[in-house]
């Protein structure tokens, strides 16, 4: 877990450190933060949570406690990662770990965006590579170096191609992903947006 | 691509601008928020200097963690006081009106918002929850977001978003007696799987989907998301408009025609576009029960718990998973499992038909003496309406404990939990590991009149036999 904890700002153009691999498909949002830890009114103590229930079960062998991924940033998941809960503290306590990027098979609809909400790219690649990556990481340390503009993972000489949503792309490029102010540049569209719809006409008084 | 259908209306509709990376501003109709995601999103608003929009387009309530024995404040938990506390003041400051205990409108938010008639087809609704897919149930497009998208929403009332593409699940024939909407429901996301959904919305539709009632369309909506789509909804048609007529917050006089109207123009069109169209046969399904670690996980009452050559290659691992956890043999029947807990309600069947059902079973019989059963009503109105028609006095002679309203057990942020590895018949939505409370604590979710079977009979029971 990071001490000294600083959130991602602005433009997302790299990402550089050592992956730890999480093998398993459908891996749920309760599994990542067991419900007990959402009674908080900030994220700030998430990260020492992550995976509690499971890491518990597996007495210091479950990934996030080997000394191996000590340090890891980078997570290696398989598909339908982060299912279920729309709960945020779920990557708030994996970015609070340390993590600051996914490569995985798929992911769960609302955990992506939360992901992109915070400044965690989610990249996918298919199913063999991804286990293919994942042993490496499991026998050895390995570190990769995460180019989003190019959309590939370099390790020494081998480039691995990875894929991501355009538009997330161009947000994490341009720091729009933190994406308040944009959505407040369009001010005068939201008021006028408002005053078109058939609904807010006839409920008059109700909210 | 899909056209035309009543996703592409009400999304064309709310589309306030295109942004810069490509994906769409969207204007959000309805927020609702609670105590569990909000209070960090009103932290960055006040770190960012931004006020919220429009106030009067959040509804706020309390439910993920308040007691459901004992309500008085301070709540015994100092965790729960301080988020409860947190949501008055924020709600306050921010001149947000907000359902609190007492107020006789405070619940589980999906059970409220629609009892109040603020959920309405053609809105766009947005909730710091994964289950606001329940909202579709009325011709809405609902889904839920994180607390960052809570955040965005209060201070623009707009979110970024890419385009859902449209998926028709088209149920054939009826559903036959002693089955219900929570069967069809667990059937269709056993027969597509969990993530089948991701990037979609699923359009219910056919003449099984028509036939069913609105809680039991909200039921069949809420979990959508358990499927992999992230909204689920279902066209408004005459059922929709009289369960809407006449709440609190629906449109009166003669904005109500105007109101219809509007509504049946966004039914999708007969000839509408979709990305995806499957079939369902409703009349083949029978009351299910889920047997591992995911909603999709489940088989009829009559079925056997699948080996692993049953399965797809890429279900087999985790139905490894879920054999271990669950400590069920591959092969073997799911019915007459013994059953620890028995648990009804939540936002997926915690309504006033969910307890008429159930208690129609309960009626004249007594809960096992191996079970502890409890009712958890969705909200306030239905512990009224319950109690008015005497189905706390049905529960309560029959050994079931009657609480007050909340999420409750569903994922057990209050203290209601499972201990150690107790098995639990379920009307939630949910059978992740560890969900109810205890690490290794073990959920089959199903109907609740399936519950009610369970807990009168100590074990998994074909309810139809008590009908």
């Amino acid at each position: 877990m990071q001490d000294n904890f600083i959130a991602p700002q602005g433009k997302i153009e790299k990402i550089m450190g050592n992956c730890i691999a999480l093998v398993g498909d459908d891996i749920d949002t309760d599994r990542i933060i067991p419900a007990r830890f959402l009674k908080c009114v900030n994220f700030d103590a998430l990260g020492g949570s992550v995976f509690e229930d499971d890491r518990k079960d597996l007495k210091g062998n479950h990934p996030f406690d080997l000394n191996l991924n000590k340090g890891a940033s980078i997570l290696l998941v398989n598909s339908n990662f982060g299912c279920g809960s729309s709960r945020e503290h779920a990557p708030q306590a994996l970015m609070r770990w340390g993590i600051k990027a996914i490569i995985g098979e798929s992911y769960a609809e609302i955990f992506y965006s939360n992901c992109l909400a915070i400044g965690i790219p989610c990249f996918t690649q298919k199913k063999e590579l991804i286990q293919e990556i994942q042993k490496k990481a499991q026998n050895n340390k390995l570190s990769l170096e995460i180019d989003i503009a190019k959309a590939t993972a370099s390790l020494n000489d081998v480039k691995l191609e990875l894929f991501i949503k355009e538009s997330s792309k161009k947000m994490f490029l341009s720091g729009d992903w933190d994406a308040t102010s944009i959505l407040l540049n369009n001010k005068l569209l939201i008021e006028s947006k408002i005053n078109d719809l058939p609904y807010v006409k006839f409920n008059p008084n109700n909210l | 691509m899909s056209q035309n259908t009543l996703f592409d209306k009400v999304w064309d509709l709310h589309k306030v601008a295109d942004l810069p990376g490509g994906s769409s501003q969207i204007f959000i109709g309805l927020h609702l928020i609670h105590e569990v995601t909000s209070p960090q999103a009103f932290g960055a608003l006040e770190d960012k200097k931004l006020k919220v929009k429009f106030p009067s387009r959040t509804i706020a309530t309390v439910d993920h963690i308040v007691p459901t024995d004992n309500q008085s404040r301070p709540f015994k938990d100092n965790l729960a006081e301080q988020m409860i506390d947190t949501l008055e003041k924020n709600c306050q400051t921010h001149k947000i009106k907000f359902f609190n205990i007492g107020s006789g409108s405070q619940g589980i938010v999906h059970v409220v918002a629609p009892e109040l008639g603020l959920t309405q087809p053609g809105m766009t609704i947005a909730c710091g929850d994964s289950h606001t897919s329940t909202h579709g149930a009325f011709g809405s497009i609902a889904f839920g977001i994180g607390t960052s998208q809570v955040r965005d929403v209060l201070a623009s009332q707009t979110l970024a978003m890419n385009k859902l593409k449209v998926r028709k699940i088209y149920c054939l024939n009826k559903l036959s007696q002693g089955v219900f909407a929570k069967d069809l429901v667990l059937h269709i996301i056993n027969q597509l799987g969990v993530k089948a959904g991701v990037g979609y919305a699923y359009e219910f539709a056919g003449p099984a989907v028509s036939a069913l009632s609105m809680e039991e369309r909200m039921t069949v909506c809420n979990m959508s998301i358990e499927g992999g789509a992230r909204c689920g909804y279902i066209n408004p048609d005459q059922i929709t408009f009289d369960y809407v007529k006449g709440k609190i917050c629906s449109p009166k006089n003669d904005n109500w025609q105007q109101a219809l109207n509007w509504w049946k123009s966004l039914v999708s069109d007969k000839d509408a576009i979709y990305d995806d169209v499957i079939e369902i046969d409703a009349s083949k399904v029978e009351p299910t029960v889920t047997w591992g670690i995911t909603p999709g996980q489940s088989i009829g009452i009559n079925q056997r718990i699948p080996k692993l050559k049953d399965l797809n290659i890429e279900d087999q691992f985790v139905a490894g998973e879920a054999y271990e956890y669950m400590g069920f043999k591959p092969g073997q029947k799911i019915i007459n499992t013994p059953i620890d807990v028995c648990f009804i309600g939540s936002c997926t069947n915690g309504r006033i038909s969910d307890l008429r059902v159930a208690a129609k079973i309960v009626k004249n019989n007594k809960v096992s003496p191996t079970v502890k059963a409890f009712v958890v009503p969705g909200s306030e109105k239905v512990a009224k309406e319950a109690k008015n028609e005497g189905l706390d006095l049905i529960f309560k002679e029959a050994g079931f404990q009657w609480r007050e309203p909340g999420c409750s057990m569903c994922l057990a942020m209050n203290p209601d939990k499972l201990t150690g590895d107790q098995v639990s018949a379920s009307s939630s939505n949910r059978n992740f590991k560890g969900r109810q409370g205890s690490p290794n604590g073990r959920t089959l979710l199903m109907s609740p009149a399936m519950v009610a079977a369970a807990a009168i009979k100590g074990k998994v029971t074909d309810v139809r036999k008590l009908l």
